[in-house]
């Protein structure tokens, strides 16, 4: 039995030691917004919030995370996140859309570090976020949009 | 199972073909086969107004396209709403959508003939039918407003979603909706003159932007059931091979596999949970049966393609005689130009949902050609087809990888029901290593191409010999008219833009066990490199301009190639510097799928490697629908195009097994790779056709003239990483 925080709430989950988050979020708590991709870690549509820092959920074993505060995009939350959303919609980022929750989950991480980061903050920040679409261009724009609101 | 219609339809001839223009149309009180619409929305609302197949008008105002176009991120769902609401007079904000369900009659493809998205053709086949559609519905409503009224309809205007008559009476669409519905309607409802579009041709907001924005969208791989049994399927790595033997002991014992069965496809695994099923499958031992499989090696294959380019094949197009002219010339140049398989690598490998209970099946699926799946199925499980009812859901990307030849998403997890026994429901879920081992890649190529000038340097002859296996003869896409041809294998090499004096085009057609596919753009992924950067080479051999020396070579009835060369000439500041700071400039220019695209590349090196700085794209794909999804499409399909020509190779490695099994060996362009891309799309009115695709073969070609220019180098070889670049 684990036992952490999701999204604010208390969670417990009896599955064996090694099922990865990913799974775990999806198979038992039904919460599909987390996506996956590879399941190594080279993809970043699994990504989630883990005590403040973005992680792989696909390679983070549930027995790591007992006692863990855990974010996904469904209730991702503060003033980062509401303007990482909203620049998301302004633009039009998406376009098959599976790898955005990662996107938007490791852009809102970003941002909560770096408030106002260079192109090159986003690359180091963001390269580890596959878009098959290649959406980039506009992830780019979209994260400066949401800087600017954010500096009001 | 044959599906007699054929694909070739629209790939030879694309949009000009927009015949059989039909509106299957429905009321409430109408039975039959459109009693597939009472599988969308129907159920969940009962008083909703069906006018037709596409449309339902909700009594909350909300009016939902039903888009028989799957949704993947090309668009389509905005694109076809926009149609829609454009003739409706609907107000954006009130427009839904969401996909239809299979069924190959009311929901076909008027370029294919049966339920499927594919070859940029959404827009360009739905262009006439959706706005049909929307004008039917729009008389439906007026006429209920004017019997409700007593006003005569012809005085009744409508506009952003609202129904008004000149005495002050107006209403919303969801009040009508019951009076509409017992309207008929009309045969040929009127269509507005394009100068009157106020949707049409504007930047909308994209209808799936919100749901994909906050983890809401639903995929197939986010549908749960009741009792449901997650299945992973333990696939040979190696092209062809079927399964000898397996001991499933190990894999039975782990906590949570609750069966293990043989299915054609491989070795299925039956779980509570994902996680269980995955560890499941790495339990099982299995002997592969590689007696009818393909063992030889990519570098194998590729030297046998090779020595075919040098024998030549059948001519699929000539003038004049080019032997004769290039053993004349002045200067003979050649190249043989090499592409490897390449895998699609969707986002969201492959998956589907099925659900058998009282003998009747549902499914969920990214389905692109649905239809097919849904008899596919209904076939392994001895059921109707219409007792097989398939939702098309969001798609996580496809690039071609869902539009299959043969239905093998909907064989594998009927097999996986089958094999099972009994009612249950089923989730097959395809790993990244399932899709990249899984084949169906774009066809491995070879070009090897002569050309001649003259002692002024003008081309006096040109020949293009390609060789690579078939993606339609032999499956249900080969049409009766095919003749042991498939233009898929050469598209782009035939038709081009410039007037060549003399000029063969041959094929060599090549057949073995490794199952190749249509990928973003077909045969114009490697005919618009093999064509553009040759041209390329003769006109620098001949001293001349890339950008003038090509519209010198225009067809009098190429004005849409050169409308496009010229705008992105203009665009970019083109001024005949090759070189400029460091940095190197390439231009390309290529129709696919009726839609025209040129592109110049800034390129620098780094620590020896391309760095691509910028892309400026021009696109004429007639009138824009939607400017916004255009610009999209564009920066994609460069971004894709991109990542494919400076990393991918799909590798078969000794004895023919997939080497590569995920992203650390197959990569993935990265944002710290993406180019700033500027795109300009041509005014016109021309019929609209798609996007999708058409944005992709100019990109590499282009780069690799501008890294040619900087640096001397001509890579023939893709991808650039593995030509040493």
């Amino acid at each position: 039995m684990t036992s952490f925080t999701l999204n604010g709430k208390d969670v417990s989950v009896d599955v064996p030691d090694d099922t990865p988050l990913l799974w775990v979020l999806r198979d038992e708590l039904r919460m599909t917004g987390t996506k996956f991709g590879c399941g190594i870690a080279q993809c970043g549509a699994c990504t989630v919030v883990v005590d403040g820092m973005s992680r792989r959920s696909c390679v983070t074993p549930i027995s790591t995370l007992e006692g863990a505060s855990i974010e996904t995009i469904e209730q991702l939350e503060g003033p980062e996140a509401d303007a990482v959303r909203a620049a998301w919609e302004e633009i039009d980022v998406p376009q098959c859309g599976w790898c955005q929750s990662g996107q938007i989950v490791s852009a809102t991480s970003l941002l909560r570090m770096i408030p106002k980061p260079t192109d090159e903050d986003i690359d180091n920040a963001m390269a580890g976020n596959i878009c098959r679409c290649a959406t980039y261009v506009r992830i780019r724009q979209a994260i400066h949009n949401a800087a600017d609101t954010l500096e009001g | 199972m044959t599906i007699t219609q054929s694909r070739r339809a629209f790939l030879g001839s694309g949009a000009a073909l927009m015949i059989g223009m039909t509106l299957p149309l429905r009321s409430r009180a109408q039975q039959g086969p459109a009693a597939a619409l009472d599988q969308g929305a129907g159920a969940a609302m009962p008083d909703a107004f069906a006018p037709n197949a596409f449309i339902r008008i909700g009594t909350d105002d909300t009016v939902t396209l039903l888009s028989k176009h799957i949704e993947f991120g090309q668009g389509p769902y905005t694109g076809l709403a926009t149609l829609v609401a454009e003739e409706l007079d609907a107000d954006w904000s009130q427009m839904r959508a969401e996909g239809a369900p299979a069924n190959n009659e009311l929901y076909k493809n008027l370029f294919f003939g049966l339920q499927g998205t594919g070859g940029s053709t959404a827009i360009a086949n739905s262009y006439m039918q959706m706005r049909k559609a929307g004008a039917a519905a729009k008389a439906m409503l007026v006429a209920a407003a004017a019997e409700e009224w007593g006003v005569p309809a012809g005085e009744i205007t409508v506009s952003k979603g609202v129904v008004s008559h000149p005495s002050g009476k107006s209403s919303g669409f969801g009040a009508l909706t019951e009076k509409a519905a017992g309207m008929t309607a009309p045969d040929e409802p009127v269509l507005k003159d394009p100068k009157d579009f106020v949707l049409i041709g504007t930047d909308l907001p994209k209808l799936d932007t919100k749901a994909k924005s906050t983890g809401e969208a639903q995929f197939t791989l986010d549908v749960y059931r009741d009792n449901m049994k997650t299945v992973v399927v333990a696939h040979p790595r190696v092209m062809g091979a079927t399964v000898k033997s397996f001991d499933s002991a190990e894999a039975e014992a782990v906590p949570g596999v609750t069966a293990v069965r043989e299915i054609p496809m491989g070795v299925a695994v039956y779980a509570e949970s994902t996680a269980a099923a995955l560890k499941g499958r790495s339990k099982l031992k299995i002997e592969w049966d590689l007696s009818k499989a393909e063992t030889r090696s990519s570098d194998e294959i590729m030297a046998d393609f090779s020595a075919s380019a040098k024998e030549g094949g059948v001519v699929v197009e000539e003038a004049g005689d080019s032997d004769a002219a290039i053993e004349g010339a002045a200067t003979v140049h050649e190249a043989e130009f090499r592409f490897p398989y390449l895998a699609h690598a969707p986002m969201e490998p492959l998956d589907a949902v099925l659900e058998l209970k009282d003998g009747k099946a549902e499914v969920w699926a990214g389905a692109q050609f649905p239809g097919a799946d849904q008899q596919a199925i209904a076939q392994t499980l001895g059921l109707k087809p219409e007792d097989v009812t398939l939702h098309v859901l969001y798609a996580g990307g496809s690039f071609g990888r869902r539009a299959q030849t043969i239905p093998q998403m909907g064989m594998e997890i009927s097999a996986i029901a089958k094999a099972a026994g009994g009612d249950g429901a089923w989730k097959l879920v395809w790993t990244r290593e399932d899709d990249l081992a899984g084949g169906f890649y774009r066809p491995m190529t070879v070009h090897r191409m002569r050309g001649g000038l003259d002692a002024d340097g003008n081309i006096v002859g040109w020949q293009d010999t390609v060789v690579n296996q078939s993606i339609m003869l032999g499956t249900m896409m080969e049409g009766p008219d095919a003749n042991g041809k498939d233009a898929t294998s050469y598209e782009g090499s035939t038709k081009m833009p410039y007037d060549l004096p003399a000029l063969k085009v041959d094929w060599v057609r090549k057949e073995n066990p490794v199952s190749v596919l249509w990928w973003r753009s077909v045969g114009h992924t490697h005919t618009g490199y093999a064509t553009e950067v040759f041209l390329d080479e003769l006109l620098e051999k001949a001293g001349k301009d890339p950008v003038q020396g090509r519209l010198d070579l225009m067809k009098p009835e190429a004005s849409r190639d050169r409308g496009v060369l010229e705008a992105v000439a203009k665009l970019a500041g083109w001024d005949g510097q090759k070189v400029k700071n460091g940095r190197g400039y390439g231009v390309a220019v290529h129709e696919s799928f009726s839609t025209y695209v040129a592109q110049i590349v800034e390129v620098s090196e780094v620590d020896g490697k391309p760095k691509v700085h910028k892309v400026w794209c021009a696109v004429d794909c007639g009138v824009a629908v939607n400017p916004n999804v255009i610009r999209a499409q564009m920066e994609g399909g460069i971004g894709y195009g991109l990542g494919t020509i400076l990393h991918n190779a799909l590798i078969l490695g000794k004895g023919g097994e997939v080497t590569q099994l995920n992203f650390d060996d197959y990569p993935m362009l990265r944002i710290n790779e993406m180019p700033e891309v500027e795109v300009e799309i041509i005014k016109s009115a021309e019929a609209p056709t798609g996007v999708g695709e058409p944005g992709l073969p100019p990109v590499g070609p282009a780069l690799a003239n501008a890294w040619r220019a900087l640096t001397g180098t001509s890579v023939t070889s893709l991808p650039f990483g593995q030509a040493g670049v």
